[in-house]
């Protein structure tokens, strides 16, 4: 993976650019080079680089004096929410400074006669729930990392969760955001209300990936917890059955909040690792629905009943918050489970869910020829497949092979009429890969939404574009 | 009339095009601008619908009534529940689907399951300059390169003609209730739907009808309704009495009459809808001294009715939210602008953006 040769005349000035943001922000500075090292990389941890320096403002202020210096003296900026990124969206580049939002982690406001939220973004997904579930109400996006993930990068990437079947991403629960762009002007969009009033804005900035502006602020979307949610496993003879069982689900008007699946490989992993206690078979869904206990029997019988039809191997219905906790446990920690048998690559392609067998047909016969094991779990109600592809850092060649592998996966999900990335966003990791997706008039329709935000391309420039493609507009 | 039958031809019309045009699928909810009259009527037709994936792909001109039709069939719909602007504006003509995402529209149920963008998987325009986009795709999740979907969603055809929509559809539900609280005030109403809104019972509908009470809706299964009926009226009692009308006709008739801003048609004067923080509604209202009024989404939509000629911007100061002028005469729309104006740094990024997209101002007279 390739990086633009980072700007010498800017690294030469290292020392007058941290000088000048020091003095704008004395207390928020980093640049010493074994405190940066921190910075290096997000969670795409195969890719490093150290960047010139680091700022942390603690206010929207701070943010537009910051970028309007950085604008001035013509240094590219990453924005940086919690650098849990698999795609590498908040890699640095050398002659880059990281604006991180970590400092900025308030809540603003909790309105619920309104139902909103306003936030700083620096704030972790899971702690915006936090502030408002002992009042009974919720934030729906729940990515897998949102322990420790901001809302800054929830914004950045658009990211969704397990629960987006019934809720939504990002972009349907934020209604509003402070914006600075890279110029330092702060621009104010949407609020407590719905709907934009002209171009709907909101709706570009969301899944842009820090390149149009810095989003310091937003109004979200709550909701009122239900009363009660519960799983049920079901094991099937084939990944095929499984898959026809996810469409018979979704046609008989049953909208579970989460359809889960998991392949043989994935379940005998996960298996030895949590002893979840899963049923020996080819591949299994986990189905989740919501509502009062009798709302929550009648929508699992419904599902048990169609279940039937696809003749399952298992069909086992928690009956207790214990139950309902061992039937997660294997499937929450599956990404574990793997990470300790061998490294993998985590994919985020999206497939129309009638292409589901033929995806994974494909698949188990790329594993084959490139030599590589595949395990496939995945959120099958709304396609997004996570293939995670195991291979050996320490075996040269490696994982450049299963990157080889995973290009051809994510090529094989465009060709079905899916796409490239789901939820995970495009970064650095699948930029080379947006031609196969976007034909160069597509691209070049997005790229002109970023010279109208950001007409300096400073702004986490060396992202979601191939390089090739940016390379004018970031010499410019 | 320009009448291209497929976005090739369409492409070529505005390569060639040297005056700003008029552009639209059936006319139906005023938002063409001057210029010469160009109609993507004619390309259209449902390209692709998968019930089982819950997606449907449709050629911008596939009138919406058949495009229902369809999906009903399959005992799907379009959750949005877009709204007929015919009575309200005194248009004729086919509302197409191209319009209802051009338009942003949606009617109750945006207050808990999102307007057309939110619904929209992706789509196909034509930009200014004659250049074919594509963006999105057709699946539930994709955060692959910018949404440029979301972005000509709602913006009116300023930044270019839509050809082709990819939509996420969903299940029609089985039953449906109206639970109606006889309220004094807009602000006892708020505050009742509200509390229902703020309750776990997937409440789909919110509205105050003055005279008639605050109207709230909740659809599903048929055993659920009735359980959620139950519960609301236990927790909606103090807020005044409580009925509830289960009679599935009636409850369509209703909600349709709501969407469709029923109250309003036939009736002189100036139509305006306010987006606003539903607290505010009340006090917002207030200020309106409006002759008729209509809120839903909580308290989130006002519709009000006000004299020919009246400024509501004027009338309401500032506030958080937009005032959009829906229906006046030609004198009226020459003095107030369509749409509320914005902060001169959002104005400055519209701007921007047109210029990249219409370069030679074919789509001037879009309001955006």
């Amino acid at each position: 993976m390739q990086m633009p040769e980072p700007n010498s005349a800017l690294l030469a000035r290292k020392a007058e650019i941290v000088a000048r943001l020091r003095s704008v922000l004395p207390d928020g500075v980093i640049d010493d080079p074994t405190e940066t090292r921190a910075y290096e990389c997000d969670a795409l941890t195969a890719y490093r680089c150290p960047p010139l320096a680091v700022v942390l403002p603690g206010s929207t202020a701070e943010v537009s004096t910051v970028l309007r210096e950085c604008h001035a003296m013509g240094v590219p900026v990453v924005p940086r929410g919690s650098g849990t990124s698999l795609a590498g969206g908040a890699l640095p580049t050398a002659d880059c400074v990281i604006l991180g939002v970590a400092r900025m982690n308030a809540v603003l406001e909790a309105d619920y006669p309104n139902r909103v939220i306003r936030v700083q973004t620096g704030r972790t997904n899971l702690s915006v729930t936090g502030a408002v579930e002992a009042d009974g109400f919720f934030y729906a996006p729940d990515p897998s990392s949102q322990l420790a993930c901001a809302i800054a990068g929830n914004i950045a990437m658009n990211s969704g969760g397990a629960h987006c079947l019934k809720y939504g991403v990002t972009t349907n629960n934020l209604m509003g955001v402070t914006l600075v762009q890279m110029d330092g002007t702060v621009v104010e969009i949407g609020g407590a209300h719905l709907d934009a009033p002209g171009l709907d804005l909101l709706g570009v900035i969301c899944g842009s990936e820090g390149q149009l502006g810095v989003v310091t602020e937003a109004t979200l979307r709550i909701l009122a917890r239900p009363e009660g949610a519960r799983p049920v496993l079901i094991g099937f003879r084939s990944n095929e059955v499984a898959g026809a069982c996810v469409s018979d689900i979704i046609k008989a008007g049953v909208l579970p909040v989460a359809i889960e699946f998991m392949d043989r490989p994935c379940i005998e992993a996960t298996e030895a690792f949590a002893h979840a206690g899963y049923p020996d078979c080819e591949a299994l869904l986990i189905v989740e629905v919501e509502g009062a206990p009798d709302e929550i029997d009648l929508q699992l019988g419904l599902i048990r009943q169609i279940a039937g039809k696809h003749d399952p191997v298992e069909f086992r219905e928690s009956r207790s918050a214990e139950e309902s906790a061992k039937i997660w446990l294997g499937r929450k920690s599956a990404f574990g489970a793997m990470g300790q048998i061998s490294d993998y690559i985590c994919l985020d392609g999206t497939i129309p869910v009638s292409a589901l067998p033929r995806v994974l047909g494909r698949i188990g016969e790329l594993s084959d020829q490139f030599g590589l094991k595949v395990a496939n779990v995945f959120h099958a109600g709304d396609g997004n497949m996570h293939p995670l592809i195991l291979f050996d850092a320490n075996k040269p060649g490696d994982l450049e092979t299963c990157e080889a592998m995973g290009a051809e996966v994510l090529k094989l999900c465009v060709e079905v009429g899916g796409c490239l990335t789901g939820e995970h966003g495009v970064g650095v990791e699948k930029r080379e890969l947006m031609q196969t997706q976007f034909a160069p008039e597509d691209l070049e329709a997005q790229m002109r939404v970023k010279d109208v935000f950001d007409p300096s391309w400073l702004l986490n420039p060396a992202k979601v574009f191939p390089l090739t493609v940016s390379a004018p507009r970031r010499a410019a | 009339m320009l009448t291209p039958t497929d976005e090739t031809e369409l492409a070529e019309a505005l390569r060639t095009a040297q005056a700003p045009l008029s552009v639209r699928g059936g006319n139906t909810r005023g938002m063409a601008g001057a210029g010469e009259p160009l109609s993507v009527a004619a390309i259209c037709g449902v390209r692709l619908y998968e019930p089982g994936a819950l997606t449907v792909v449709a050629a911008a001109g596939t009138p919406l009534a058949g495009l229902e039709a369809e999906l009903a069939a399959e005992g799907q719909r379009l959750a949005f529940e877009p709204m007929d602007h015919r009575g309200l504006l005194g248009t004729g003509g086919e509302p197409t689907i191209g319009g209802v995402v051009a338009a942003n529209v949606s009617g109750p149920r945006r207050v808990q399951v999102g307007a057309a963008r939110d619904f929209l998987l992706g789509l196909r325009f034509v930009d200014g300059a004659g250049t074919v986009i594509k963006n999105g795709g057709r699946v539930m999740k994709n955060v692959t390169g910018y949404d440029l979907a979301r972005l000509v969603a709602g913006s009116r055809g300023a930044l270019g003609v839509i050809t082709e929509v990819a939509l996420k559809v969903l299940p029609r539900p089985e039953a449906a209730a109206t639970i109606t609280i006889e309220v004094p005030d807009a602000a006892a109403a708020v505050s009742a739907l509200s509390a229902a809104l703020g309750s776990p019972y997937d409440v789909t509908g919110a509205a105050y009808w003055p005279g008639r009470g605050a109207l709230v809706r909740i659809e599903g299964f048929a055993g659920s309704v009735a359980y959620r009926a139950r519960e609301l009226e236990r927790l909606l009692a103090p807020a005044g009495a409580v009925s509830v009308e289960s009679d599935a006709d009636a409850v369509a008739a209703l909600w349709r009459d709501i969407r469709d801003v029923a109250p309003f048609q036939g009736k002189a004067g100036d139509v305006w809808r306010l987006s606003v923080k539903p607290s505010d509604a009340p006090g917002l209202a207030a200020r309106l001294e409006a002759e008729s009024l209509l809120f839903d989404w909580g308290g989130g939509l006002i519709w009000a009715l006000l004299p020919e000629g009246t400024d509501a911007r004027a009338r309401l100061g500032p506030f958080a939210g937009h005032a959009t002028l829906m229906r006046a005469a030609p004198e009226t729309r020459a003095r107030i602008a369509t749409l509320q104006p914005q902060q001169p740094a959002v104005e400055a990024l519209v701007t921007g953006l047109r210029a990249r997209f219409d370069p030679r101002g074919l789509f001037a007279g879009a309001a955006a």
